[in-house]
């Protein structure tokens, strides 16, 4: 198994930079923060193992000022410098793609970067730049660990070519175990004939197994062993909690409608769509405290629990990543979904609230929750409005299949798996034809 | 749940209450303001009807409903227009990626429409009608009343105080739409006796009841909150004392109570088109183009459901056997047992636009397998969960059909027919963005609904492929045994023509909008 990982190089944009960087970005686009993969600038239709991209600049809203909200709070709000991020998805090692961008993309990227402070356009070596300004999302999703770019693009290919053969065999009148036999001997057909490439999954690297192992029984352990501490600490901290929680001041200011403009234009494009929410942590020890434990349990559950195509009752994120910034003061958070972000927030609220209250009721200006999962996302246009104001648009997205969503990602591998299974009873035969 | 205080019908439009369904005649007229001091003193004075019951109904019928472009040339001040939804202030046009959710592309894109087209989206002025109107007009009457009524609805200065845009005249066909079948069957049922407990731990399953404030504004709905709306202090403006109170904000008056938001749609429907395709695809077998035809729309053309309805349960009450209410026997069913769409196709029209899901896919018993599901495990069907609580994303139905009639036979015969025909698609609701905005998008146009990859709505959509140029216009029918027949390339049925979304005030709202522009101001 090839593991997924997150990349994310960061820097902040040199003085009166900003306009320039914003147009060059732009000219990869082929739509409004739509990449064309065959752009020159960053060709992303030659990285195999790249999922999804995005150029986004992490700013402070220039339209809504959440500075006086944080005021409110009686915190004077920190300079946070406009900054460049390119982040994204890629199968296997860092490194590996690291060098893969400088080969491939090394002039394009040194053209971008070099709106970043600091950068010296003659004296800089890319690769270690990008690593030097390279961070580790606190917390990542992953909707299917271990599906390659590759395996979706094969498993594609296998289910449209079954489709377009039942279509022509017009076998309609065959019992479903005769045709469930064709279509295998098909499919055997069409991989030895070279017109089909099924991959067998990779085997997993010895040092990943181990790795994996060790976080996998790392974290209870050290639940285990802090227990008796928590147990004692768990009625101050929900004292204090509720406390907090009854004086919290939530935003109720609707987002402006300029604000909405520029983030709808570039919605809805595709099936799936990109998002990015810039937010304040709230202040205190007590708030960060919390909210690092959370996104450690969150990045936990999502790679040892959530790593089959659902996240608690979702299965429309593709990927997520929560980065912590400016030392704790903010998280950046950014994710790949499918459907439009109007009509799917409403779903979000219904099935998954609590879940939305652990991760953000840390952050500024969020509804008021109860005991960190009640309430908060259960006030519709409060929580929609929040979510709203912090978030940005991105200057450019790349994702490698476009038009398919998580839930057609999960049907393909389906019906590959199916058909490579050694036998299968008539009722699996049947289920599985109700999948073509 | 709170309870809301006393329901003054006579201050609610009667449309929102009954659908006028005895009044067999009707047109809608789009109006644009002339003169606005003249408009509103017509407005002072236009007979609307409320929604209290008498003894016998009544013989014709007024109502009136206005866009924010509307609101804002009878004077209303701006700030208080924007204090209404965004979408409403935005309109149903004047933004590209609402069009693209809403599938407004292709042919279907607002610089093709007869009217209510956006004036920024403009091509080219290519047409001369996209003014967005003002005002909407929607008089009823018996049988041969509707000239008289609407003579005497229009009285003296009607012509000063606004122009015509347009007179959208419409058809009696019964309970049916133009395709031929019959329309209108399932409507959510409004609990006005206010009920029905909106807690998340008592909606496990999908009911057809309806929390007043999903409808109306200035009630609860079903998150057991008030959806925003313009409340005015009448400390600052003496005028709004005429207004109802704002039961979340006493000191506040609130324009909003017991008016709702109404979508307006005019839906061209090939009728010749439709069954010629399907006679073609069934070879000419009457039996087989019929059955084609009810798998597309969801229910047999009499209304009956393919899916079998039940005796026992009753979904028009939250109790596991009711013997108090009963359903209309042509919606009282779910999917629950149909997850793969063998009996009713996942695809079908009615099935996308009310899916009758729960909070909660079924065999949620207890605490504990409520539990399990909350944390996303124990999914007995792929695709539980896929789609969204359909209680959220209700719509209250309030259209009519226009155009001749033309019979199935007819419509497979016929060569060059150049007659207009199709639906006046009306939906009322008190959040366009999560009812009317989250069923077009998320279900009728999406062509990922509930799991399908390559089909959006089977009637209504517009084909168009998305961006990488898979298809969308495919319809594809689960069987029992085997793989699904899947109908390819289908072409487009229903092209929108006009469009626009209005605010339909309660009777005292209308006093306060009209009253804006009073002499003594």
């Amino acid at each position: 198994m090839i593991p997924q990982t997150a990349f994310m190089i960061s820097a902040p944009i040199g003085a009166g930079k900003q306009e320039d960087l914003r147009q060059l970005i732009a000219s990869i686009n082929s739509a409004p923060g739509l990449a064309d993969p065959y752009n020159t600038l960053v060709p992303f239709y030659q990285f195999d193992g790249l999922h999804f991209a995005r150029f986004v600049i992490i700013e402070t809203n220039p339209i809504v000022n959440d500075h006086d909200l944080l005021r409110t709070y009686g915190i004077e709000p920190s300079h946070w410098p406009a900054t460049l991020a390119f982040m994204g998805d890629i199968d296997g090692r860092l490194d590996v793609f690291l060098a893969e961008l400088v080969v491939r993309a090394g002039a394009g990227l040194q053209q971008i970067f070099s709106h970043c402070a600091g950068f010296d356009t003659k004296k800089t070596n890319m690769l270690q730049w990008m690593t030097q300004h390279h961070t580790k999302p606190q917390a990542s999703y992953c909707n299917w660990r271990g599906r390659t770019v590759k395996q979706i693009k094969q498993e594609y290919l296998l289910y449209s070519a079954l489709r377009d053969q039942l279509e022509k065999s017009n076998g309609l009148s065959l019992s479903p175990d005769h045709i469930y036999k064709k279509l295998k001997a098909f499919m055997n057909d069409e991989v030895n004939a070279g017109r089909l490439t099924l991959s067998p999954q990779e085997p997993i690297l010895p040092v990943w197994a181990i790795r994996n192992f060790l976080h996998l029984i790392g974290l209870p352990l050290i639940l285990l062993v802090l227990f008796p501490v928590l147990l004692v600490a768990a009625p101050f901290f929900f004292i204090y909690l509720r406390s907090l929680e009854k004086t919290d001041i939530e935003n109720t200011l609707p987002p402006p409608h300029e604000h909405l403009h520029r983030l709808a234009i570039q919605e809805d494009l595709d099936v799936t769509n990109h998002f990015n929410v810039l937010a304040h942590i709230k202040p205190g020890l007590f708030r960060r405290a919390t909210f690092t434990l959370i996104l450690v349990l969150t990045n936990y559950a999502s790679k040892h629990i959530y790593h089959r195509g659902y996240l608690a009752r979702i299965q429309t994120i593709h990927f997520a990543h929560w980065v912590v910034l400016d030392n704790y003061r903010r998280i950046y958070f950014a994710t790949n979904y499918d459907g439009s972000a109007e009509s799917y927030m409403d779903d979000f609220i219904n099935k998954v609230a609590w879940g939305l209250n652990l991760l953000f009721s840390n952050c500024v200006g969020y509804p008021r929750t109860r005991w960190l999962i009640k309430g908060g996302a259960e006030n519709e246009e409060r929580y929609k409005r929040s979510i709203r104001i912090g978030q940005f648009p991105t200057e450019s997205w790349y994702r490698a299949s476009p038009g398919l969503t998580a839930i057609d990602l999960a049907r393909h591998s389906r019906v590959r798996q199916g058909l490579e299974a050694k036998c299968l009873s008539r009722t699996e035969i049947k289920a599985w034809l109700s999948l073509l | 749940m709170k309870a809301s205080t006393e329901i003054d019908y006579a201050d609610m439009q009667a449309l929102i209450r009954f659908a006028h369904g005895h009044l067999d005649q009707a047109c809608f007229l789009l109006l644009e303001v002339r003169d606005a001091k003249a408009a509103c003193t017509w407005l002072r004075n236009a007979p609307v009807t409320n929604a209290e019951s008498k003894k016998s109904l009544p013989d014709c019928a007024l109502q009136i409903a206005f866009t924010a472009a509307g609101l804002c040339a009878l004077e209303l001040s701006e700030s208080l227009v924007k204090n209404f939804s965004e979408e409403f202030t935005s309109g149903m046009t004047e933004d590209q990626n609402r069009s693209r959710r809403l599938g407004d592309v292709g042919n279907n894109r607002p610089q093709n429409w007869r009217w209510g087209g956006s004036a920024n989206n403009n091509e080219e002025g290519e047409r001369k009608n996209n003014n967005p109107p003002h005002v909407l007009l929607m008089i009823y009457a018996h049988k041969d009343g509707l000239y008289e009524w609407r003579e005497k609805v229009n009285g003296s200065h009607f012509d000063l105080a606004f122009n015509v845009q347009a007179t959208l005249t419409t058809a009696t066909l019964g309970r049916k739409e133009p395709f031929g079948f019959d329309d209108g069957i399932s409507q959510p049922k409004i609990d006005w006796d206010q009920n029905l407990s909106t807690d998340l731990h008592e909606r496990d399953q999908y009911v057809n009841l309806l929390a007043l404030g999903e409808i109306l504004l200035g009630y609860p709905n079903e998150y057991g909150l008030y959806t925003h709306r313009p409340l005015l202090d009448p400390q600052q403006d003496a005028q709004a004392n005429i207004l109802p109170k704002a039961e979340d904000q006493p000191h506040m008056k609130d324009l909003g109570r017991n008016g709702t938001y109404l979508v307006f749609r005019q839906l061209e429907q090939d009728v010749s088109g439709f069954w010629q395709y399907l006679n073609g695809v069934a070879k000419n077998d009457r039996h087989k183009r019929e059955q084609l035809a009810a798998a597309m729309v969801g229910r047999q053309r009499d209304g009956g459901s393919l899916i079998k309805t039940s005796s026992e349960q009753s979904i028009e009450s939250i109790a596991k056997k009711s013997t108090t209410v009963n359903a209309s026997q042509k919606n009282n069913f779910t999917y629950d047992d149909d997850p793969d769409g063998r009996v009713c196709p996942i695809g079908a029209h009615i099935r996308r636009s009310n899916p009758r899901s729960g909070d909660f896919p079924v065999g949620v018993t207890g605490f504990f397998s409520r539990l399990i599901r909350i944390l996303g495990f124990g999914r007995r069907h792929i695709y539980d969960d896929v789609i969204a609580s359909t209680r959220f994303h209700r719509i209250l139905r309030r259209g009519r059909p226009y155009g001749p009639v033309l019979s199935q036979q007819e419509a497979v015969k016929i060569t060059n027919d150049d007659q207009k025909r199709g639906l006046h698609f009306v939906a009322l609701g008190a959040n366009i963005s999560r009812q009317f905005e989250f069923v077009q998008a998320a279900w009728n146009m999406s062509s990922k609904f509930g799991g399908l990859s390559t089909e959006a709505d089977p009637l209504l959509a517009n084909r168009e492929p998305l961006l990488n140029d898979n298809p969308t216009n495919r319809f594809t029918v689960p069987q029992e045994n085997g793989p699904a027949v899947c109908l390819k390339n289908l072409p487009q049925f229903i092209t929108v023509v006009g469009g626009a979304y209005f605010f339909m005030p309660g009777i005292k709202a209308i006093q306060y909008i009209a009253g804006n522009n009073n002499d003594n101001k």
